[in-house]
């Protein structure tokens, strides 16, 4: 850590951590309920579980997120954070205004919730991971734009590096992007067109930015590769991204309502979207191949590797499967769906958080190699518990889904199972994806007591001439 | 990558490839938003009792459990042809349908997914009904593949 004030990410990667133990409660409440339906009705309806499940997941990658760039931002830029108790205000702020929306969702009836929060001036509420108050999308919007003000004085006033550039890119796309969240009419297929401009393009397109700034960053760092040659590289992934994503959306617009030549542009576009992501690995592994240095930190390196095998997998492979127009007839809206979105969301987005707190936690914590043998040890535990449980959490849905599909979707009017017939059949599936949740579940606390082991690690031995000053 | 291969023309294509896309995709909504939907999405008949459906659909969070179009969770069944598939296609019966349903809610059958009941009068579930009513008429390209969603 070569800035005082990049230790303002520490709250903000807790804070994440902590959320994305309450998502894991929740994915596992709501795993058995698939199997037991009335497991803790009417106390946590399923609605409200999933409520909590999605909307962690989101908060607490926001989270992690701003805790990379306030690491991040300075240290590029070679300068300190233009207002760490801006940083800390605005922490406190989304902290409390996201506790207070969770725990509005578990304790407060959701239509007493819209009334309450009055949600008839302006209704957002009540859409797919949009069910935020529309007070608590206003807070997230005010938090994000000062979040922005205050990592964009920082940049301008140093040295502009193009991971800065691109992650601040990725940042303010994030923040134009949620404008949309209150766009909400009355025309339903008007609403659900716009809902994708938040949907998609944040994680199939923005969000891809963040990623792939966050990657080079470590990656530079952990490898001592000079910065040109990264810097190329991550050019070259986001133009992918971008170039495929944007018109990819057209994979949404299939069955809502748009005309049939979004099944064409949806189709060849989206056909070509794992392309970044297998960019990405190729990408990583050669860095690492190349590397100047052997960093003591083997734990961030495996993080950082992971999430590129991963996210290719969960969101190239996986949504390649269900992506072309005369497959996702039939699988729109499955388990396949599910499997697809379960490993997309580890692969990318959770493990590229928690790569950079493997990298900068340690850091800041005063081990500025990393952490013990002994600690790097069990986190890697940790990483292999979670990522093969979510391996098997996807094929135990994706075999719920191809059955689903068989069962409720193939088969002509009159012959095919109905919706719930079909899931008695399929519950086999859900109670070994439970299981794997569990695992799952294992594999986190085992990750979280990784951070309470003391020690740290050796200084890096250098490889094939010295790292870059950058490293 | 080849040395030839330098940064700024990297830099080049992801400005130049990512502003391009962007356009496009703008004219594409334009296309679709301005020309294409009022044919497909039946928005003469989207009435003042559909847009309180509506309402009554978010403010429910029926989103949480169902889907509507193949979006949302997948613990229940698909309703955007749940008209044609409770109400046979017919308005008076899908309502006694919807007002049967709702009022069944939850089984409370040891086991079985549990529905809530929402506590809705009898305007407000023809209200959704007709709300469900209309996005069953929205052209979506056919989807679902069969009756049942």
């Amino acid at each position: 850590m070569k800035y005082e004030s990049q230790r303002v990410a520490m709250p903000y990667f807790i804070f994440a951590l902590i959320l994305f133990a309450g998502q894991i409660v929740f994915g596992l409440i709501l795993g058995l309920q698939y199997v037991v339906g009335d497991f803790l009705f009417p106390e946590i309806p399923f609605n409200v579980a999933r409520m909590v499940h999605t909307n962690l997941l989101i908060v607490w990658l926001l989270f992690g997120f701003m805790g990379a760039t306030y690491y991040m931002v300075p240290e590029e830029a070679q300068t300190e954070l233009h207002s760490p108790l801006l940083a800390w205000i605005l922490f406190w702020v989304f902290a409390v205004a996201g506790t207070l929306t969770i725990l509005g969702y578990l304790f407060v009836d959701y239509a007493t919730l819209a009334e309450v929060t009055m949600n008839k001036l302006l209704p957002t509420m009540g859409r797919e991971f949009l069910e935020q108050p529309t007070i608590t999308k206003i807070g997230i919007a005010v938090v994000v734009v000062a979040f922005l003000f205050n990592i964009a004085m920082t940049a301008l006033k140093g040295r502009k590096t193009v991971v800065n550039i691109v992650l601040i890119t990725g940042l303010v796309g994030l923040a134009v992007l949620w404008l949309f969240s209150f766009y909400n009419p009355s025309n339903l297929a008007t609403d659900k067109y716009f809902w994708w401009f938040v949907v998609h393009l944040w994680v199939e397109g923005v969000w891809e930015l963040i990623m792939g700034a966050i990657l080079a960053y470590v990656l530079i760092k952990l490898t001592g590769v000079d910065r040109e040659v990264i810097e190329k590289w991550l050019y070259v992934i986001i133009a992918m991204a971008l170039i495929t994503g944007i018109i990819g959306t057209g994979h949404h617009f299939f069955w809502i309502g748009p005309p049939e030549y979004w099944l064409w542009l949806g189709s060849v576009f989206s056909a070509l979207e794992p392309l970044p992501f297998f960019m990405m690995v190729v990408f990583a592994f050669n860095m690492i191949n190349r590397r100047r240095r052997n960093h003591p930190n083997k734990a961030a390196m495996l993080w950082a590797m992971g999430t590129t095998v991963m996210a290719f997998l969960g969101a190239g492979v996986w949504g390649f499967l269900h992506t072309l127009a005369p497959v996702n007839f039939y699988t729109h809206g499955s388990q396949i769906t599910a499997a697809h979105g379960h490993m997309a969301f580890y692969g990318a987005y959770v493990m590229i958080v928690l790569t950079i707190i493997s990298y900068a936690v340690p850091i800041m914590r005063g081990r500025p190699y990393g952490n013990s043998n002994t600690a790097q040890i069990v986190e890697m535990w940790g990483f292999w518990l979670m990522t093969i449980s979510m391996v098997f959490i996807t094929l135990f849905l994706t075999g719920a889904g191809v059955l689903q599909v068989w069962l409720q979707r193939i088969p002509e009017s009159g012959e095919a199972m109905s919706f719930m017939a079909g899931q008695d059949q399929i519950a086999l599936f859900y109670w070994m994806r439970f299981v794997a949740g569990a695992f799952f579940m294992a594999g986190l606390v085992v990750y979280l007591g990784s951070f309470f082991i003391k020690g740290q690690a050796s200084p890096a031995e250098e490889v094939r001439g010295p790292a870059t000053e950058d490293a | 990558m080849a040395e030839r291969f330098t940064k700024s023309m990297a830099r080049n294509i992801y400005l130049g490839g990512s502003a391009f896309f962007v356009l496009l995709f703008l004219a594409l909504t334009f296309d679709t938003q301005l020309r294409a939907m009022p044919e497909r999405d039946n928005r003469d008949q989207l009435t003042e009792q559909v847009v309180r459906g509506k309402h009554l659909w978010e403010n429910n969070n029926c989103v949480g459990c169902h889907s509507l179009m193949g979006e949302g969770a997948y613990f229940a069944p698909e309703l955007a042809n749940v008209f044609d598939r409770r109400g046979g296609g017919d308005t008076e019966v899908f309502k006694s349908y919807m007002k049967a349903w709702m009022n069944a809610m939850p089984t409370n059958i040891p086991g079985r997914r549990q529905m809530p009941n929402f506590n809705l009068s009898d305007s407000e579930i023809e209200d959704l009904a007709a709300f469900l009513e209309w996005t069953s008429k929205i052209d979506d390209n056919g989807w679902p593949p069969n009756i049942e969603g």
